[in-house]
């Protein structure tokens, strides 16, 4: 039997990063990780490390996630390949070019300092991009970063702080005795703790309806595909309204795109499918021309949860004090993750997160039924 | 109506679309390169004429019959040269033929993807002049050329001796064979081999043919380095006599060969691992049936037992096939066939035994020495990951981007899993698989499609 003040089920982004500011706190923590950490959503997404273009209430958080994101080597001890290149959304007409204008006017004040570009001027700084499109929105401290390497990081850190992480031990079950929770996992380990944190990313939804609350989540599998190392051309990484295709370049050439949807070959495993990988191949050209002729050595996808608003649940379950979930990024929770983390941590050690959560109350499907 | 598929022209997949074909089934049969034959028998491009005795040496005969099979099937069956198969998924293969992307819907489906050679790198194995011996091989089959002027060939496995009997015979000079595995493996294979008397004698006369020609041949002896600036300029081996330094102007090297095993995993069969070829293979039954209801394997991309078995593998998939969607086969056949096929793996044990794999390979590769060349992943950089805790091969890929490269860590897989089982102290088949995903080759953007 093992005795903590939180345990933490979910070895991605999210539950790693909890893990690691509850240990810096002093606090004891077992992290438990089904497979490894970081191996699913985590550490296979596309690397966008950006704010632009998210919900407006999520920007408080996301801006807080940056300010981390800026001190990763002091945080998880590698840079983990982030760079600051900046992150252009392109508009593919002059109405979608509208539509970044006011995400512009009414983001203001969050500090991503948003600068449209027109056609012209689209074309004279990024020069790569094609003819396609009629403009962009550029943050320039949005960037990417290597999720494979990012995600694990922050669980292996959190170990060097003295958190326990059980690696290939998966929760099978959890009961609540009216004091603590008591966790049992498939290798045959007990633990007792007054707090459980749901960061089970898509899986989460199961320990949530237990406790009475089902959310309707359902898993979503984005397509990700990568280039043999090309010369070094993309000065940023893009998206774009609306969505479509977007794309990063590393340090080392390889192209990274992603777009549309792949599909769940079980539970816990994903795969792109030809559709979207020939989708990609074919559309990608007309907004990155340079692509032509290119070679995709590699696609993959992974297992991520969507909420039908599209916006996590973090923050107290309303049915059992001392359970936390954080769950449901609908594929942007890499850049936001390690706020998550350290917002779990506040309500933990000082009863409250420094950053609203209001907006991410699960008591928002209350009213909604499941079927 | 969907096809019955054969994926593959070589030995297995030409005998298994023969078969089909002689019960009234027509398959479409889809393969990567230009002309039928596959590895062993692979074919001069058209205009070159050479006689298949200078081609084939001993194994003219097969080499014909299989080419004429071939030939006379090509006007009957849907035959589809040039056509890679890069990706499978719900009941389809999708397929890519001259820039242009295709789906093809199987009802059934014979996978003959067969081997490429395996591969355990040397500190300077990425010079240029360096080859594998499969590479090697096709150079002369395929171009009519040697690699070399000055040629060393090195490593284990019943190849080696086969092509450096052939580049002699083509007049290459052969500067030496350096022959990993101890002359002591071999006598205490013999049992086993001589369970196929005529194969084993080939063998023998080879090796006879080499040192009556002058070809010095060492056994027990360990490529350790290549040398050289621009190209190579020589070899360092070891034997227990000491260290040998060697001039050469090109190196061919292998350790055996590998199952290319990637299709039959996107197909969904389940796999486990395989002790005699050191390697994850997909199950199959003696008849070549997969886990997996549509999906049946043959020859060597399945398990490596050489061609003559990959011919009657896939005569026995077919027969299998065949039988599994009501029609009526010879009832003798399959077990004279898989009576054959049980002799030949007991003589495939033996081979085994005889070029037994090089266990210090992965203790003695320093850390400078280049595992992964498309990603210029060294082992030190492999070992690095280990020590942070890291066991299972999918992981260590993600930190060190070992097999992520161009080639998918076809090339490189084989002998990461052997330096990460060092490393972390486990045996070589408890650090999981590499997964496979599409592209099984790289895919170009700017694809057309098939509408
Ligand atoms: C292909 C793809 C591309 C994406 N691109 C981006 C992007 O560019 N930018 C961005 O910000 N976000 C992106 N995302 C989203 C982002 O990756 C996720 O939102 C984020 O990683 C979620 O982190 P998590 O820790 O909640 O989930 P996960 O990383 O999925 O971690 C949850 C963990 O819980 C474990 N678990 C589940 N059940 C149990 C159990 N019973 N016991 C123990 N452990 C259990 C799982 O094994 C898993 O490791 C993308 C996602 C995908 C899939
Ligand atoms: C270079 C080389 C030389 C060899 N020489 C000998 C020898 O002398 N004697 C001996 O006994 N054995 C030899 N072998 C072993 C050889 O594997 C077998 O003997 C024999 O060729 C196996 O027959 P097969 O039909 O299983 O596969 P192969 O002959 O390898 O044929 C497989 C075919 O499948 C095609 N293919 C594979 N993947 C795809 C895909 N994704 N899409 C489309 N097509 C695909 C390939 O292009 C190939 O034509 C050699 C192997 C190699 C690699």
């Amino acid at each position: 039997m093992i005795e903590v003040d939180a345990v933490i089920i979910g070895g991605g982004i999210v539950g790693a990063s909890a893990a690691l500011f509850l240990s810096k706190a002093g606090r004891r923590v077992a992290l438990l990780e089904r497979d490894f950490c970081g191996s699913h959503s985590s550490g296979v997404n596309y690397g966008g490390v950006r704010r632009q273009g998210r919900p407006l209430s999520q920007l408080p958080l996301s801006q807080r996630a940056h300010e981390l994101w800026g001190q990763l080597p002091q945080l998880i001890g590698i840079d983990g390949e982030y760079q600051r290149s900046g992150h252009l959304k392109l508009a593919r007409s002059l109405n979608d070019l509208h539509a970044l204008q006011h995400y512009a006017v009414s983001s203001q004040g969050f500090g991503l300092d948003l600068q449209l570009l027109d056609r012209h001027e689209l074309r004279a700084r990024f020069p790569w991009v094609g003819d396609v499109t009629a403009g962009a929105s550029f943050c320039p401290d949005d960037g990417h970063a290597n999720p494979r390497l990012v995600s694990p990081a922050f669980a292996q850190t959190a170990r060097r702080h003295g958190a326990q992480v059980h690696e290939q031990c998966a929760v099978t079950a959890v009961e609540h005795d009216g004091q603590r929770f008591r966790v049992s996992t498939q290798t045959g380990l007990e633990l007792h703790a007054p707090w459980l944190l749901n960061c089970a990313g898509a899986w989460a939804g199961t320990l949530a309806a237990q406790f009475g609350e089902a959310v309707p989540m359902h898993a979503g599998h984005p397509a990700m595909l990568v280039t043999e190392p090309l010369p070094l051309v993309m000065n940023a990484s893009t998206g774009v309204e609306g969505g479509g295709i977007y794309a990063r370049q590393v340090a080392r050439g390889n192209c990274v795109l992603g777009g549309g949807q792949g599909f769940a070959l079980d539970d816990a495993r994903a795969r792109p499918g030809q559709h979207a990988v020939i989708e990609i191949l074919r559309q990608a050209v007309e907004l990155y021309p340079f692509l032509e002729g290119a070679q995709a050595i590699r696609t993959w996808s992974g297992t991520e949860g969507y909420l039908p608003d599209r916006q996590p649940v973090i923050g107290h379950s309303s049915t059992q004090p001392g359970l936390l979930h954080a769950f449901g990024f609908a594929g942007a929770g890499f850049q936001i993750g390690p706020a998550v983390g350290q917002a779990l941590t506040e309500i933990i050690c000082s009863g409250a997160s420094k950053t609203p959560l209001d907006a991410f109350s699960i008591t928002r499907f209350h009213s909604i039924s499941v079927a | 109506m969907k096809a019955v598929v054969i994926i593959g022209a070589g030995p297995a997949g030409i005998r298994s679309a023969q078969t089909l074909m002689a019960h009234g089934v027509r398959p479409v049969l889809l393969d990567e390169a230009a002309r039928g034959g596959g590895q062993i028998y692979r074919r001069q491009p058209e205009n070159f004429k050479r006689s298949a005795v200078k081609l084939y040496g001993f194994e003219a005969r097969k080499a014909s019959g299989l080419h004429q099979t071939i030939d006379a099937l090509r006007g009957q069956l849907d035959y589809r040269p040039e056509t890679l198969v890069w990706n499978a998924e719900d009941g389809a293969l999708d397929t890519l033929h001259e820039g242009r992307a295709a789906r093809l819907e199987f009802s059934r489906v014979i996978v003959a993807t067969g081997a490429t050679d395996r591969i355990l790198p040397v500190s300077g194995w990425t010079l240029p002049g360096v080859y594998s011996l499969g590479a090697a091989q096709i150079a002369l089959k395929f171009q009519g050329c040697a690699i070399g002027e000055r040629v060393a060939l090195c490593g284990s496995g019943p190849l080696l001796y086969l092509v450096a009997y052939q580049y002699a015979k083509a007049g290459a000079r052969v500067v030496a064979v350096l022959d990993s595995s101890p002359f002591s493996a071999q006598a205490r294979a013999l049992p086993g081999l001589l369970s196929q008397p005529a194969t084993l004698a080939k063998g023998i006369y080879y090796r006879s043919w080499l040192t009556a020609h002058g070809i010095p041949v060492h056994q027990g002896a360990t490529l350790k380095r290549v040398n050289g600036e621009q190209r190579v300029q020589s070899v360092e081996w070891s034997n227990a006599k000491g260290e040998h330094r060697l001039d050469c102007d090109a190196v061919a090297f292998a350790h055996g060969l590998r199952s290319e095993t990637q299709l039959a995993d996107l197909l969904g069969c389940e796999f486990a691992w395989n002790p005699l070829n050191r390697a994850w293979l997909p199950q199959r039954d003696h008849a070549g049936r997969s886990s997996v209801a549509e999906v049946y394997l043959a020859g060597d991309g399945a398990g490596i037992m050489g061609a003559d078995a990959a011919e009657m593998a896939g005569e026995r998939a077919a027969l299998a096939l065949l039988e599994d969607i009501g029609y009526l086969i010879p009832p003798q056949r399959p077990d004279s066939l898989e009576r054959s096929l049980q002799r030949i793996s007991e003589f495939r044990n033996g081979l085994e035994r005889a070029f037994a794999f090089p266990e210090h390979w992965a203790s003695e590769t320093a850390d400078e020495v280049v595992v992964c060349r498309c990603e210029e992943v060294l082992a030190g950089d492999i070992r690095k990951v280990v020590r942070e805790g890291h066991w299972e091969i999918n992981r260590v890929k993600a930190h060190c981007r070992i097999g992520m490269g161009r080639c998918q860590g076809r090339m490189c897989g084989a002998a990461a899993a052997e330096i990460i089982a060092c490393e972390s102290r486990r045996p070589v088949s408890e650090i999981g698989r590499l997964r496979a995903q599409a592209p099984i080759k790289p895919l170009p953007f700017g694809l057309e499609v098939e509408p």
